[in-house]
């Protein structure tokens, strides 16, 4: 495989690309079961985290990740410091770059501005989410743990539901999936659906996207969806398009569930789901750290074998 | 002061003749005599080409362009006259701006301004402008463009009004509810990218508007950077039944779709945003046609600074006054030269009013003399207009102005 210079999305990818990354999660997860959970591999690298959108989960599993594997992690709330003043995306990115930054980890609202980026930054740029376009650690976890429970995704058929069109956890996976030899088909209301998208079957029937599903991955109802009028209202959605027991029994016995979170805890899922033996919801957590010192391991030492030194 | 070009081609909206030699004065002839001389062996000369559409940001925004690097940037383009839109700081709605402009810019050097005033008062939507002062102060046009005219009944009375002047009324045709917060055509492309996207209807459906009111009302109407099939085929059903409207396509609209945007670089962002390829072929079957009478670039600069943005918040804008001409001749490449001229001066003079310009004895020198042949790639950081990028960079073209004159003043000369 190559080595990868950024993590953007998935354009570009082999399936050995994506086999490589979850070996070494592998190794690292072993790390972390460990009672010192921490590695030098990145000792004496710099990891910034520049979320100028919050997320409290994304950027703590990434910070986790960097020091778990010793690199010195440079916490920068752009939120709250730079933009209040006026000052630019480029302009904060290019002070980061001023001190030595290795590789920058992006959260952002605009799709693309982490494309802009690598034209920016000489360092390594990893998309931790940017607008509705991708979110590739979310997509790679989440294959790493159905890995994890099925063995293999090929011909598998994972359903998901819910606000597809500006949902970058839908986009990457149907981008991810396929190359793994799953197949998607992604349901939601129509008002919530792209015109297309690669990698992923779209329908408005639910049945249809759950039946004999091998997996069902919900999707977060952000609540501005309501207030821009795509949705009527919380109780249609919930009546139309909530995955509940009733609707789950469409899929395959003990197929499992995963949420990429926050959740809306009876909105788009049924709370009790959430706790029932086939969500992966915490599991998916915990594979998120070991997939992202993976992803900063391969982009930041470039290995190819995927053995930690 | 007559300049002698020897043995030049001679190329307008009726065909081409030549090689002759020409004397350019405050007229063309073809005897004479002259101080200089333009050896321009292999070279064409065409009447001056007019630009309805472009933006020169003065006054208010002068960081972006101003008239003094707007005109000299028309005039490498191989424009005599540019007619500059109104949505200014604060918008070209009182006659006493219009003349104040007006006098400034006849102190510098490169093409003439014409200028478009408001439709309605601050463009705004509400209240019509003083189009009959406006226009004795020298509008050449009525036009909201910046904003895209909500109001019906506003439409309606400014294409009622503006009949008196004999003027037409410009729009930019979009429905904004449905155009939302687009940045992109809405399409495959916007649906992979995750891009908020503005659909062709948004446009199709605002043209359909607009035609129903001029069908109302009477009037002349102008469809500014026509940019979808279904628009167009509103626009040709319209002047099959005779309505009284024009339309106008821009360079990018001509050879660039919203694949582009792949790049997520914000210098493709545009409004109306660059379209599909059917929308992109239709847009150029229809100037060939000639339902779009006119290529106009709606040359939109922007500071770097504001293009660097993301493409949720970077502004709309493609500028084009010093690549129009090459871009078209090059890659327009079966068109018919004087079908191509055609839309370049006497498609937009039409528009305005003005009188078609063929190189005649007497003929006003409001001329371009452009090489048909030597290839040369664009380089934004030597064009005058103060936006120095553009979606065209390294772009190979040919067709390249080497000379401008303007009532018989050189305004450019490359030689």
């Amino acid at each position: 495989m190559e080595s990868l210079k950024h993590l953007l999305d998935f354009a570009g990818w082999q399936p050995e690309t994506a086999q490589a990354i979850f070996e070494t999660a592998r190794l690292m997860e072993e790390v972390l079961s460990r009672p010192v959970k921490k590695v030098p591999a990145l000792n004496g690298f710099t990891v910034a985290t520049v979320f100028f959108e919050p997320s409290t989960r994304t950027r703590s599993s990434f910070e986790l990740a960097a020091r778990r594997m010793s690199a010195d992690v440079v916490s920068f709330n752009a939120q709250t410091s730079s933009l209040a003043k006026g000052e630019s995306y480029r302009d904060t990115l290019l002070t980061l770059e001023a001190m030595g930054i290795d590789a920058y980890v992006i959260r952002v609202d605009a799709s693309g501005l982490v494309h802009q980026a690598t034209r920016w930054v000489k360092g390594a740029v990893i998309n931790a989410g940017d607008g509705w376009h991708a979110h590739p650690t979310q997509a790679l976890l989440d294959a790493y743990t159905l890995l994890g429970v099925m063995g293999s995704l090929e011909n598998k058929k994972i359903a998901i539901i819910g606000d597809i069109l500006h949902s970058r956890v839908a986009r990457s996976n149907s981008e991810l999936l396929p190359l793994l030899g799953a197949q998607v088909v992604a349901a939601g209301p129509a008002t919530l659906l792209p015109d297309s998208l690669p990698g992923a079957q779209l329908t408005t029937d639910l049945n249809e996207a759950l039946a004999d599903a091998d997996a069902v991955m919900v999707l977060r109802l952000q609540k501005e969806r309501m207030d821009s009028g795509l949705v009527p209202s919380l109780p249609e959605y919930r009546a139309g398009w909530q995955v509940n027991s009733a609707r789950l029994a469409l899929a395959k016995p003990e197929a499992p569930l995963l949420h990429p979170g926050p959740m809306n805890r009876d909105l788009e899922l049924e709370g009790t789901l959430a706790d029932s033996p086939r969500s992966l919801v915490i599991r998916q957590v915990a594979a998120g750290v070991a997939i992202r010192m993976s992803v900063l391991y391969h982009l930041l030492v470039g290995r190819r074998d995927g053995h930690p030194r | 002061m007559a300049t002698l070009v020897k043995n030049v081609r001679l190329i307008d909206s009726q065909g081409q003749r030549g090689p002759v030699d020409v004397w350019i004065g405050r007229t063309l002839s073809f005897s004479g005599r002259a101080e200089s001389v333009i050896e321009a062996d292999g070279l064409y000369l065409a009447p001056g080409f007019v630009d309805l559409h472009t933006h020169l940001r003065e006054p208010g925004q002068e960081e972006k362009e101003d008239l003094a690097s707007g005109l000299m940037a028309a005039a490498r383009g191989g424009y005599s006259a540019v007619v500059a839109m109104p949505n200014t700081v604060p918008v070209l709605d009182r006659p006493e701006a219009l003349l104040a402009l007006a006098q400034r810019a006849s102190t510098l050097p490169g093409a003439r301004l014409l200028l478009a005033a408001a439709l309605s008062r601050g463009q705004a939507g509400q209240h019509l402008a003083e189009l009959e002062l406006l226009s004795r102060a020298g509008a050449v046009f009525f036009t909201d463009d910046g904003k895209t005219n909500p109001s019906s009944a506003l439409l309606a009375r400014g294409l009622r009004y503006a009949k008196a002047s004999g003027r037409v009324v410009a729009v930019h045709a979009e429905d904004e509810s449905l155009r939302g917060d687009g940045v992109m055509n809405e399409g495959p492309v916007s649906g992979r990218l995750g891009l908020p996207g503005n659909p062709g209807a948004a446009e199709a459906a605002r043209i359909a508007r607009d035609l129903e009111i001029l069908r109302y009302t009477g009037g002349s109407l102008h469809i500014q950077h026509l940019s979808t099939a279904r628009g167009l085929e509103l626009v040709r059903q319209a002047v099959t039944d005779g309505l009284n409207v024009t339309a106008e396509a821009t360079p990018h609209h001509l050879l660039l779709t919203d694949q582009a945007l792949t790049s997520f670089d914000p210098v493709f962002k545009v409004a109306p945003p660059l379209r599909s390829e059917p929308d992109r072929l239709a847009i150029v079957q229809g100037l060939r046609e000639g339902v779009i009478t006119a290529v106009a670039t709606d040359h939109a600069p922007h500071t770097r600074a504001e293009k660097d943005q993301d493409l949720l918040r970077a502004p709309f804008g493609i500028t084009g006054l010093e690549v129009a001409f090459p871009l078209l001749f090059t890659l327009l490449s079966d068109f018919p030269l004087p079908a191509l001229i055609e839309r370049f001066t006497d498609g937009p003079r039409r528009i305005l009013g003005l009188p078609p310009l063929h190189l005649q004895e007497g003929a006003p020198a409001d001329l371009v003399l452009f090489d048909p042949q030597s290839e040369r790639a664009v380089d934004p950081k030597l064009f005058a207009s103060k936006a120095k990028f553009s979606p065209y960079a390294d772009w190979k073209l040919k067709g390249w102005p080497v000379a401008t004159w303007v009532g018989g003043e050189r305004v450019f000369y490359a030689g």
